[in-house]
């Protein structure tokens, strides 16, 4: 297996604040890497330091062989990263065709509607609602939505902050099983934040924990989620 | 929203009526009173108080009968249903608003015995919409609040006057060259402001419409200063000017016909018509392409944007650079007009009207900015003579507007793309030609 992605002592700042410390992570060829910790560990900022906003200070990381330390965003973007930010994001206006096709900005137009086939196996709800304004869906489809904006773009690696923020089990379940089905026939690469611990170790091969902006355990899925420590900080009355 | 409403009877509906108009007739009888039913007479020796209970009869019945119009109305629209009510409204509008308007601007110059004082309003009101739909790139496609577009309605004008003035260049000419000096400002505006979002993108983009319009102030010895420039040369078609003498080169001349300034005004009329058309074209076009998409997206989310690849800079720029393009058009079409420019047609009035254009029809939408120009330029201009009045119509439209459309004349948007149907797209916008 070949390395998608590596940081290596990469630290972050918001003006004074650090906030990341010196973050060394690998993300293989193929595999379901999760990020779990605590509210305002860093696990956003993370993500968003890998796609180039903020910068990281100090560190390196290398993209499939390459080094994006210094690449601008949207740079960053066309080179086949695919991120949906926390928080859904999608455009409230367009309808959802038009948000779908804002995420394949980088693919070529032959491409388009084959993605769009695919898009609409993984989530058959956004066919029906192909033509309805962004905005006026609910809570669950918006979050198909920015997971099928983000795969528009044919990504090789997929980094998703909290696919399953305020959504039912079931449709939790939903969305887990897209990316398992992702991972296992399109060999989808993926790097996840999640807050429900429990889901997420389950369904990656391996997981980081991120405290206070540095990295203190990591380990298989499975591994991480025998350990007591683990347990105790994060799936306490969880599941 | 449920459609259902459930179900009243006559006699309910009728007491309720009676009570909203009682209610209604008492108030405008309070305001009344003193606005009609008073009135004070110049006598010999002071004022003498007079009555006119006729009138204010009159003023009262009228307030209470638009009043149970209102609620009858109101009552319609609930029962069928709030969303269907509004997306037929939409789909009628935009079928049979768009070529009525259309035919009817197309054939306004041409109604036999039409004076000229109404071709030249027509003018006026086609400045305004092109300009309205100039800026609807910016503010309403973008999402970029821009107080400060007569900046480039003022460039575009002064490129053309000053050509004119020292090198003796005809509109033709000018007219691309105004464009593209507008849309190089714009450009040197969006660099400054590309971090700056909202009430800041608002106060610096204001300062830029004033600061362009003070150095053209106080560059006197280049444009005159407050004395503005004169004898901006007219358009000719195709090498025939309007001069009113006739003769061997002249329009009337050429055709063996009188000469008229109606040919002129006419001719003045057909240009900007074809240069808002453009305008919207042109908007038409690039909403439908990978440009004009990322306007709107970035309009909503400029972080998403991001994450998805696109060019945040350079997307701002060219909706700058194209937005000011248009008002350099429309600039340079102005001094033709005028003949004569000064400063002080580059108010921020100007911008603040040409926003509110925008604002009112709705932002991002064709045919609401065009609808708002007729009412903001086009209706005041005709009310000159009932101008004791003017300020009244204006406070009853805004309170319609208020009441009926309080997100714009047309606030719905139609997706740039629509499943199985993207081929027929371009046809489709060819016949809808006006938006
Ligand atoms: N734009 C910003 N400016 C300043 N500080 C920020 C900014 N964004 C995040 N932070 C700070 O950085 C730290 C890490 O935030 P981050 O959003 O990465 O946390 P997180 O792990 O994603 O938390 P959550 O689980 O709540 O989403 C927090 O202390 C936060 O306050
Ligand atoms: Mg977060």
């Amino acid at each position: 297996m070949s390395t998608m992605l590596s940081l290596s002592g990469v630290t972050a700042f918001y003006g004074q604040i650090q906030a990341l410390r010196g973050i060394d992570l690998t993300v293989e060829k193929g595999e379901i890497v999760t990020l779990i910790g605590a509210n305002g560990a860093g696990k956003s900022t993370l993500m968003m330091t890998i796609c180039g906003n903020p910068r990281a200070r100090t560190g390196s990381i290398i993209y499939q062989g390459e080094d994006i330390t210094q690449c601008a965003m949207h740079d960053i973007a066309r080179k086949r990263i695919a991120h949906a930010p926390e928080g859904r994001r999608i455009f409230p206006r367009m309808s959802v065709e038009e948000n779908l096709l804002m995420g394949a900005q980088v693919v070529k137009f032959a491409d388009y509607d084959k993605q769009l086939a695919l898009m609409f196996d993984l989530f058959p709800r956004l066919k029906e609602r192909i033509n309805q304004r962004g905005g006026t869906l609910s809570g669950g489809e918006q979050q198909m939505l920015a997971i099928a904006r983000a795969l528009m773009s044919k990504p090789d690696l997929l980094m998703l902050d909290e696919p399953s923020l305020g959504l039912a089990p079931l449709v939790v379940k939903q969305i887990f099983g897209a990316i398992r089905q992702l991972n296992r026939e399109l060999g989808l690469t993926v790097l996840l934040v999640e807050q429900n611990a429990y889901q997420a170790l389950r369904l990656a091969h391996r997981g980081y924990v991120l405290v206070n902006g540095a990295i203190t355990m990591q380990g298989g899925g499975a591994e991480l989620l025998a350990r007591p420590e683990i347990k105790a900080a994060y799936l306490e009355g969880g599941h | 929203m449920s459609d259902a409403v459930p179900a009243v009877s006559g006699r309910d509906t009728l007491i309720r009526y009676l009570r909203d108009a009682g209610g209604v007739g008492i108030l405008a009888l309070a305001i009344f009173v003193p606005f009609i039913g008073l009135r004070l007479h110049g006598h010999m020796n002071g004022l003498a108080l007079g009555y006119r209970p006729k009138l204010l009869a009159i003023g009262v019945v009228l307030a209470v009968l638009a009043r149970v119009l209102v609620l009858i109305w109101q009552d319609r629209r609930v029962h069928q249903g709030r969303a269907a009510w509004r997306a037929a409204r939409i789909a009628s509008a935009g079928k049979y608003v768009t070529p009525l308007l259309l035919g009817f601007a197309v054939l306004l110059p041409l109604v036999p015995g039409i004076a000229n004082f109404y071709i030249d309003l027509g003018v006026l009101v086609m400045t305004y919409v092109m300009l309205g739909w100039g800026l609807n790139i910016v503010v309403g496609l973008a999402g970029l609040l821009d107080l400060g577009y007569v900046a480039f309605y003022a460039v575009g004008a002064y490129s053309f006057a000053l050509l004119a003035h020292y090198y003796h260049f005809t509109f033709w000419e000018c007219l691309p060259l105004s464009g593209l000096f507008a849309a190089l400002w714009g450009v040197c505006l969006g660099f400054p402001v590309l971090r700056l979002r909202g009430d800041y993108l608002a106060i610096v983009t204001l300062a830029f419409g004033e600061i362009i319009r003070l150095v053209i102030t106080n560059w006197i010895s280049l444009t005159g200063g407050p004395n503005g420039i004169y004898n901006i040369p007219h358009p000719t078609f195709f090498g025939l000017n309007f001069n009113l003498g006739g003769g061997a080169g002249t329009f009337s001349g050429f055709f063996g016909i009188d000469p008229d300034p109606k040919q002129l005004t006419t001719y003045l009329y057909y240009i900007i018509f074809f240069l808002a058309l453009l305008t919207n074209w042109v908007t038409l076009r690039l909403r439908r392409l990978p440009m004009g998409r990322a306007w709107e997206a970035l309009r909503e989310d400029e972080i998403a944007c991001r994450s998805l690849g696109i060019n945040v800079r350079n997307t701002k720029l060219t909706a700058f650079a194209i937005g000011a393009m248009f008002g350099g058009f429309a600039g340079c079409f102005f001094a033709t007009r005028q003949n004569f420019i000064s400063p002080d047609s580059f108010t921020f009035i100007e911008s603040a009207t040409v926003l509110a254009i925008v604002v009112l029809g709705g932002a991002g939408s064709q045919l609401g900015v065009a609808l708002a120009a007729v009412v903001m330029i086009g209706i005041p201009a005709l009310l000159q003579d009932l101008s004791i009045y003017r300020m009244l119509f204006f406070g009853l439209a805004l309170v319609i507007m208020m009441v009926v459309r309080p997100r714009g004349f047309v606030s719905t948007r139609t997706p740039s793309i629509a499943l199985g149907r993207r081929k027929l797209i371009s046809s489709e916008l060819i016949s809808e030609g006006h938006g």
